[in-house]
């Protein structure tokens, strides 16, 4: 699935925008993700990050959401601009 | 925080009223958590149920009588759907689906209705009749955003009413539509809806019923919404920023101690001169009307100094602190701590969560463990259970600060510094003990962790003064005297009863004394950890009773005069410091114990009183070992 342009929710920069291409998330964390409105299609944005590093948050659907870099992991995105 | 009686009671009184009595028509009220839901039950009922700004705050079942209606309200824990990840949510879910509401209230949030309005399908799909309510319809008009109420209505088929709960508009319009869906005797649920319920899927059924969202609001919404309010930005630009998030937490802290410090001391004072007062009075009175000695030490020596002791130390400073973290989670700044100090808790092998039950704990463990509910993860929500009561609760913030001004530090700033301090030794220990379970009893599958960052809103502060003072202040104080009472009287008469050439007190105390020596306490005190099992407020009290008993004190509760009784019996500034990591370290209350056992059971608890009691005793050892090789 190497496909061109798309990569790992976590690897959005600060205050970038893309869409999301596809989640990979098995079980319990697919279905909460997808609750909250992260499956194909839909925008996202990286809105702030831990002053530790991680984890960061995203907005999505008018909801911000922590989510910790590794669970970000099985999230796969495309920059906003290259899709449309 | 929860620490009301609402999380507690009120859940019990819902069964006694559909058991007997009139029962009146049941209306739930159903949200995603931070939509304001709440603010809507207590707008409509008058309760003051406690509502703070994070996710998962109901965790049991509140209910209450509308003012305006014969009905009765039942405020159901938010959820995001109706498919129980977490166990609040399968509360919501159960209740819906047995039926028991005649009606539902589904609050949206106007801000964002693209995913708020998921749930109300689902709810659809379940409840026969049922009024959706666009809560913060305020906020959305200052964000520039315009909803066509009347069109989503119409394609919905069921009543809109867009509402600002906070101010109390569109109530009434909410109470109207409500009423004529509750004369509508043919209303079914919506079988349309029925496949956005989620079964066994892995989620296809909420990628539907957010796509139906996404059809319906189209024209509805003048535009969508994919950024936060300005304001929340700003703020978070500071509250979780790369470089002043953590100093800011720090300032917080300290502001928050050293403020609760510097207030209390005055009204301190003030109250325990008048309780002085009072019991000189009560003396003379009982002097004249000629009651038995042994009756008047009893009750004045006794039952009323300890009750006097436990308000004039405790009141005052509760009464700063709990409206100080009541504004701070009002405002939603707790899920940005949680945000921030995450990796802590993910190295620690927990959940983040784990950060707001920490926080639930500083006002109370118990309701700390009961808090502990909002974590998905078995093994994980057992892990804070047991560490919650490694942070001091505000039983134990009084004894902490009063021993640090008196022993350890010259000013209030310092008695301020000291105090956050500890609080930081505690979270460590929290996270280290929490990295031990879950690299040995706790061992297993870690869960994910999605925890939503709710806009800031602006708290209301007359109603924030009036809740915290009301539901915890006094709700606490009045817990801490209902046991502070009974102890009096028990220890003073523990104190006076003689056996052999001692009294019953001072043969327990010196019995615990060598043991409690080669910790850097006394008997005294160790007797006096073990009577105050049912409070941690009432603990110093005791140590005082146990030291003067047969003694009246010239002002009772005051720091000085709580130095001269305590340096005459002996304690130094390691004494001082001894008992504050005892204090810290050691079971929590009984109250808290009950907690556990019907959270986690019998062996959790026992757990939860064995860890801290063994950390407190190593780190006490540590300490006095360490003096005594030094000095």
């Amino acid at each position: 699935m190497a496909e061109k342009g798309v990569f790992p929710l976590g690897g959005l920069p600060l205050g970038a925008e893309g869409t999301i291409a596809a989640v990979r998330a098995e079980g319990e964390l697919r279905r909460r993700l997808t609750e909250l409105g992260y499956f194909p299609g839909e925008r996202v944005k990286k809105v702030l990050v831990s002053p530790l590093g991680d984890p960061s948050a995203y907005l999505v659907r008018g909801t911000v959401t922590a989510i910790r870099r590794q669970d970000a992991e099985s999230i796969l995105i495309r920059e906003a601009g290259e899709w449309d | 925080m929860g620490l009301t009686s609402a999380s507690a009671g009120r859940g019990a009184a819902l069964s006694d009223r559909s058991a007997g009595g009139r029962s009146l028509p049941v209306v739930a009220l159903a949200g995603n958590p931070n939509v304001g839901k709440s603010t809507v039950f207590n707008a409509l009922t008058g309760l003051r149920q406690h509502t703070g700004n994070w996710t998962g705050k109901t965790v049991a079942l509140a209910s209450g009588r509308c003012r305006a209606r014969e009905l009765e309200l039942v405020d159901l824990p938010g959820c995001y759907s109706l498919d129980p990840a977490s166990r609040e949510e399968a509360v919501a879910r159960d209740f819906l689906a047995c039926g028991q509401a005649a009606a539902v209230i589904a609050v949206v949030d106007c801000c964002c209705l693209e995913r708020s309005l998921a749930l109300a399908l689902q709810i659809l799909a379940l409840a026969p009749r049922a009024v959706i309510c666009c809560n913060l319809s305020d906020e959305a008009e200052k964000r520039g955003l315009r909803i066509d109420f009347a069109l989503l209505s119409s394609r919905l088929g069921v009543p809109v009413v867009p509402c600002a709960a906070r101010s109390g508009r569109g109530l009434d319009a909410l109470l109207s539509a409500l009423d004529a869906a509750l004369a509508d005797e043919t209303a079914a649920p919506k079988a349309e809806y029925r496949s956005f319920l989620p079964g066994e899927g892995g989620g296809e059924a909420s990628v539907a019923c957010l796509a139906e969202c996404t059809r319906l609001l189209d024209g509805v919404i003048s535009r969508p919404v994919h950024c936060r309010s300005s304001l929340t930005e700003r703020i978070d630009r500071i509250a979780a920023g790369k470089y002043t998030a953590l100093p800011l937490m720090l300032a917080l802290l300290l502001g928050v101690f050293y403020l609760t410090i510097i207030g209390a001391n005055y009204p301190s004072q003030l109250l325990s001169k008048g309780f002085t007062a009072l019991e000189g009075l009560i003396r003379a009175l009982f002097e004249r009307l000629n009651v038995a000695p042994w009756l008047t030490g009893a009750l004045l020596d006794g039952m009323f100094r300890t009750v006097g002791w436990v308000v004039s130390v405790m009141l005052p400073p509760m009464a700063i602190f709990f409206p100080l973290f009541t504004l701070l989670e009002d405002l939603g700044y707790l899920p940005r701590a949680a945000f921030c100090t995450d990796r802590c808790f993910r190295c620690a092998g927990s959940c983040g969560k784990q950060a707001l039950t920490v926080c639930m704990g500083f006002g109370c463990n118990s309701a700390g463990v009961v808090g502990c509910r909002i974590i998905p993860g078995e093994k994980e929500r057992l892990a804070a259970i047991v560490t919650n009561s490694f942070v001091p609760c505000n039983g134990r913030f009084p004894l902490i600060i009063a021993l640090s001004s008196i022993f350890l530090a010259s000013s209030a700033a310092a008695a301020a510094g000291l105090t956050a301090a500890f609080v930081l030794l505690a979270v460590f220990v929290t996270l280290l003990v929490t990295f031990i379970l879950s690299k040995t009893l706790l061992r297993g599958e870690k869960s994910d962790f999605l925890m939503e960052l709710p806009p800031y809103r602006p708290p209301k502060l007359g109603q924030l003064i009036i809740r915290s003072v009301l539901d915890r202040t006094l709700h606490v104080l009045a817990r801490a005297v209902a046991v502070a009472a009974p102890a009096g009287l028990v220890i003073y008469a523990a104190a006076n009863i003689h056996v052999g050439n001692g009294s019953l007190l001072s043969a327990f105390c010196a019995f615990l004394d060598p043991f409690a020596r080669f910790f850097g306490l006394d008997g005294a005190i160790l007797a006096a950890f073990i009577l105050g099992f049912p409070a941690n407020e009432i603990v110093l009290p005791i140590a005082i009773l146990a030291y003067t008993s047969g003694r009246s004190l010239a002002e009772l509760g005051s720091y000085s005069e709580l130095w001269n009784v305590l340096s005459a019996n002996g304690w130094t500034w390691v004494t001082a410091l001894s008992v504050i990591l005892f204090s810290l370290f050691h079971w929590p209350c009984s109250t808290t114990c009950l907690t556990i056992r019907k959270e986690a059971g019998t062996k959790w608890m026992l757990l939860s009183m064995l860890l801290p009691t063994a950390v407190g005793f190593i780190l006490l050892a540590a300490l006095n070992g360490t003096i005594r090789l030094v000095g």
